[in-house]
């Protein structure tokens, strides 16, 4: 038998979180060490798979499957396809520098570590089930630990409010999903919850048409999309920084794949029927969720919204069922994570030192810690979709699979290119560049050297991408190949 | 009519006869132990169970098909044997939950009534006869009334006793007289031979409708369904802790024990099932709904419990109106869960309360901080209880739901999912309470004693290994509910 990759990559995190909760509670830098050790397991072994994972062959691989309970069809099933192998990594690269900025959490690091560690393990394990049951076991672990993980250690002014209301709209979410996966389970008569058989199940139409919305809505919640994306800059903004990082660069990821994988996936005619009116939902998403970044005026909002208007663009590629748009949402997952996440990191920094977020009351920032700057104007160039990196590779495909779907989104849409430079371009120059306020000088030094490596690291993986786009395209095309097999070819 | 006593018999009601003696053991070393001594009663009392616990599992495992021993009188099958060993499990976990309780922990009537009430359950979850059935209902039910009277000093322990016995009392009159109407139509009371009568047809259908009706009013009060379910937070309230627990688990598995067995016996007439199947489905529904909007504004977290309590019912009700194989698979399932979780959560109650005198929600504030290790059992057990992975509680909700789906009661499902999501919210308000508000005294540790470390810690365990090792559990339910087909 393999070494069992991707259960030693899912399996990690989690246990790695039940040890850190033995250690005692004062000694806090072997939490920290702990913690950075077994995150760094996670990515080195996520990238291995990355990288071994052989394009030419294509489909599911590193697949291992165990009998869970056989009665009733559920396995233990794992494996990973183009679309689900750049999520693994970019889950592993996020969980690492999230500890590297969490560095400096001094209220119970153990249990943050051990929340945010097993919200890390249901995480992987999402990206990479292959069976119903597994997929909403682990999508239910990586919901709840928001819950924890916003309401102690988040901002002190709403945490609460955006914690409850986060973990009940997921929940909603969730649970809703998992009706309409009962009900997959019981018409198809197979008898399994393997997610690779019931591609296969052949439902009916007139099931899939009544299902598809109960399945796609309920992960897609997750996902941010119109009208359900109300938790996500609440919770986005209340969280702390590593959660953030996590909950945008990741966590939504997880309801855009999950509603690819569920639903559109298994319920292809369903999709087809529904998805030319959801079509203008994620049109919503996108161009309204880039105006409401434009007028916050606190940071964390603006970033907070702009994941909705990304967000908006991955599903919308989804939609438009042809392989440049699922290419373009495959990417843009990737590289709205690792963006995001950036974007975070540097709001967490600067906040940790000014201790607060509203944009006119900030600049200056780029001569006191020019390496951040850098880093958010990299992350602001991959948001506005800049050839060179990575957002240009992930935009492109989109745009071209919505124009070839209709034009007239695609002109839509591409409005909000306009808008989200003039709110990063903004934020920009008010925050890094500009006087510095009186109040600040003096007051604070650069970010310590865990933060900048950190945000070298995610720079750095945001250029490469955009550069050599070939690193991650051939990746994904092959797990779009996979979709379109599904969707009958297009 | 003389039968010989065979091995058969003896094994059927091994656990009855070890607790028998267990109880008596108890009252002899009551009266020779003095002073701190008595604490060791609650250390005989769960050792013993631990024996009898083995004794049943390894010798009195039932065969491949279901034999009616002791003149027809008690059933013994693998619904009979797994609720058996759950309730033993439960008077174990209970007597390590009271020890440390004074005085309740100091007296030996304590024990032995709670062994007595035990063998009642077990031979509830057994009786194959209707007379045996109220009897052991009643053998059930009487040392309880006791138990949760059992604070003379404390008045709301007095109410709670006495509102007990009162709801009690009323419903097994009603029940009783439902049974004599049963048996005024078919001749009989052996609850397999009225199977045959009214399958056949010799029962009119508005009789049994009738008679089903007083019945159900005798279980709905067992397991606490909406609209029988007003003694339950009283009670739960002013009951000792311990008891509380005791009654809100064991006893109330034994409801549903029986409540599957007659539902799918005295009432198996193909007419009569889509009748109960509505009035079961309609409980749920009500339960899960009331239990759980009733639950938010409680400032008392017994009485949160209670009315938790009163809305797992509902849920575990889903896959009983699921009527299948799978839907009684998962309410065993589910119960086994329950048991576990709600046990461990008026564990918890219990050793907070131990050292604070207190049952507010509001003092539970900083626990986190006081008891790092008590407020993560306590995490464990309410998202176990609000349906999360990788939790005994997620599975079970599944299980339940899924049976319903399969059932075609899509409808039922939903409800359940939604209720789902009221219970997430009034436990992330205690969870919010335990993890995130300050207090005055959170300085102030809250030790756990050994018996209650011991039986949280295998609680916890047991939680965590039903939600993820699930496959031999969910088989050994599935055992269980073939036996009722």
């Amino acid at each position: 038998m393999p070494f069992p990759i991707l259960s030693a990559i899912i399996f990690t995190p989690i246990i790695t979180g039940l040890l850190i909760l033995l250690i005692p509670g004062e000694r806090k830098t072997e939490i920290r060490v702990t913690a950075l050790a077994a995150s760094f397991i996670a990515l080195a072994l996520s990238t291995w798979v990355y990288f071994s994972y052989n394009t030419d062959i294509g489909g599911y691989q590193f697949m291992e499957k165990y009998d869970w309970f056989p009665q009733l069809g559920i396995s233990y099933f794992v494996g990973v396809d183009g679309m689900s192998t750049p999520l693994m990594v970019l889950t592993g690269i996020v969980m690492f520098t999230g500890v590297l900025i969490s560095w400096g959490i001094d209220d119970r690091p153990r249990e943050f570590f051990a929340f945010l560690f097993i919200l890390a393990s249901g995480v992987f394990g999402v990206f990479a089930a292959l069976d119903l049951f597994g997929l909403i076991f682990f999508y239910e672990i990586a919901v709840f630990p928001m819950y924890l993980l916003i309401a102690i250690w988040g901002w002190k002014v709403t945490r609460e409010y955006a914690a409850m209301k986060l973990t009940l709209y997921l929940f909603i979410g969730s649970v809703i999903a998992l009706v309409g996966i009962l009900a997959m389970y019981f018409s198809s008569d197979l008898g399994t919850f393997n997610m690779l058989e019931l591609e296969n199940a052949n439902f009916s139409p007139e099931f899939q048409k009544f299902w598809f919305p109960f399945v796609f809505f309920g992960f897609a919640v997750l996902g941010g999309i119109f009208p359900f994306h109300n938790w996500s800059p609440d919770g986005h903004v209340a969280a702390p920084t590593a959660v953030s990082m996590f909950h945008a660069g990741v966590l939504m990821k997880l309801g855009a794949f999950a509603a690819l994988r569920v639903g559109i996936m298994l319920l292809p005619e369903g999709a087809r029927f529904h998805l030319p009116w959801i079509i203008i939902l994620t049109l919503v998403n996108v161009v309204y969720g880039a105006f409401i970044a434009m007028v916050q005026s606190d940071f964390k909002y603006v970033i907070g919204f702009s994941s909705v208007s990304h967000m908006g663009l991955v599903l919308m590629g989804f939609a438009t069922l042809n392989g440049d748009g699922m290419l373009g949402a495959g990417v843009q997952m990737f590289s709205h994570g690792i963006m995001t996440a950036l974007f975070f990191a540097v709001v967490g920094v600067i906040y940790d030192r000014a201790h607060t977020r509203e944009i006119p009351k900030l600049g200056g920032f780029a001569r006191l810690m020019p390496l951040v700057a850098v880093a958010f104007v990299v992350g602001g160039l991959v948001s506005m979709g800049m050839p060179g990196f990575s957002g240009f590779v992930a935009e492109f495909p989109i745009f071209m699979g919505l124009w070839r779907y209709q034009p007239w989104i695609a002109i839509v849409a591409s409005i909000s290119i306009v808008i989200t430079a003039s709110y990063i371009i903004r934020v920009i120059g008010r925050v890094f560049f500009g006087k510095m306020p009186e109040e600040f000088v003096g007051h604070f030094g650069d970010a310590t050297v865990l933060d900048k490596v950190a945000l070298v690291l995610l720079s750095a993986i945001l250029i490469v991408v955009g550069v050599y786009p070939t690193v991650m395209v051939t990746m994904v095309e092959s797990g779009v190949e996979n979709i379109m097999r599904l969707l009958g070819g297009a | 009519m003389f039968t010989s006593i065979s091995l058969d018999m003896i094994r059927a009601v091994l656990p009855e006869i070890g607790l028998a003696i267990l109880a008596l053991l108890v009252l002899a070393f009551d009266l020779a132990w003095r002073g701190k001594g008595k604490r060791g009663l609650g250390w005989l009392t769960a050792g013993g169970l631990v024996v009898i616990f083995l004794l049943t599992l390894f010798f009195s495992r039932p065969g491949e098909a279901s034999v009616q021993v002791w003149g027809g009188m008690l059933r013994h099958d693998w619904l009979s044997f797994s609720f058996t060993l759950l309730f033993i499990f439960g008077a174990a976990v209970t007597s390590l939950f009271a020890m440390d309780m004074k005085p309740l922990g100091q007296k030996g009537e304590f024990y032995a009534l709670m062994l007595v009430s035990t063998i009642g359950m077990s031979l509830m979850a057994s009786s194959a006869d209707l007379i045996m059935l109220f009897l052991a209902i009643e053998t059930t039910s009487i040392p309880l009334y006791i138990l949760a009277g059992f604070y003379k000093q404390d008045n709301k322990s007095t109410e709670a006793g006495y509102k007990y016995f009162l709801f009690g009392a009323m419903t097994s009159a009603v029940m009783l007289y439902g049974f004599s109407l049963i048996y005024g139509f078919t001749g009989t009371t052996d609850i397999y031979a009225i199977t045959e009568m009214v399958v056949t047809g010799d029962v009119a259908l508005p009789l049994a409708i009738g008679t089903l009706i007083l019945v159900m009013v005798g279980f709905g009060f067992k397991i606490s369904v909406v609209p029988f379910h007003f003694w339950a937070p009283d009670v739960y309230e002013g009951a000792p802790t311990p008891v509380a627990g005791f009654l809100s688990t064991a006893s109330k598995a034994a409801g549903f024990a029986v409540l599957m067995r007659v539902l799918l016996t005295v009432y198996a007439d193909p007419e009569v099932i889509p009748y109960w199947v509505i009035v079961v489905a309609a409980l749920s529904v009500f339960s899960m709904t009331l239990g759980n909007a009733l639950a938010l504004p409680q400032k008392n977290i017994k009485r949160l419990l209670a009315y938790s309590s009163i809305a797992h019912a509902g849920y575990a009700l889903i896959g009983v109106a699921a009527l299948s194989e799978l839907g009684i698979a998962s309410v065993v399932f589910y119960l086994v869960v329950y048991v576990v979780t709600n046990l461990a959560a008026f564990g918890v109650v219990a050793a907070f309360w131990r050292i604070s005198g207190s049952d507010q929600i509001s003092d539970y504030a900083a626990l986190s901080r006081r008891s790092p290790k008590l407020a993560l059992i306590m995490l464990v057990t309410f998202l176990s209880l609000a349906g999360m992975p990788p939790l005994g509680g997620f599975v079970a909700k599944f299980f339940v739901f899924a049976a319903a789906v399969n059932a075609g009661l899509v409808w039922l499902a939903i409800i359940g999912v939604l209720n789902a999501i009221v219970g997430l919210y009034y436990y992330l308000v205690v969870l919010k309470v335990v993890y995130l508000f300050r207090s005055e005294e959170e300085d102030k540790p809250i030790p756990l004693t050994r018996p209650y470390a011991m039986a949280l810690t295998i609680l916890v365990a047991g939680i965590i290994l039903l939600g993820t090792l699930f496959g031999p559990w969910a088989e050994w339910s599935t055992r269980a509910a073939a036996a009722l087909f």
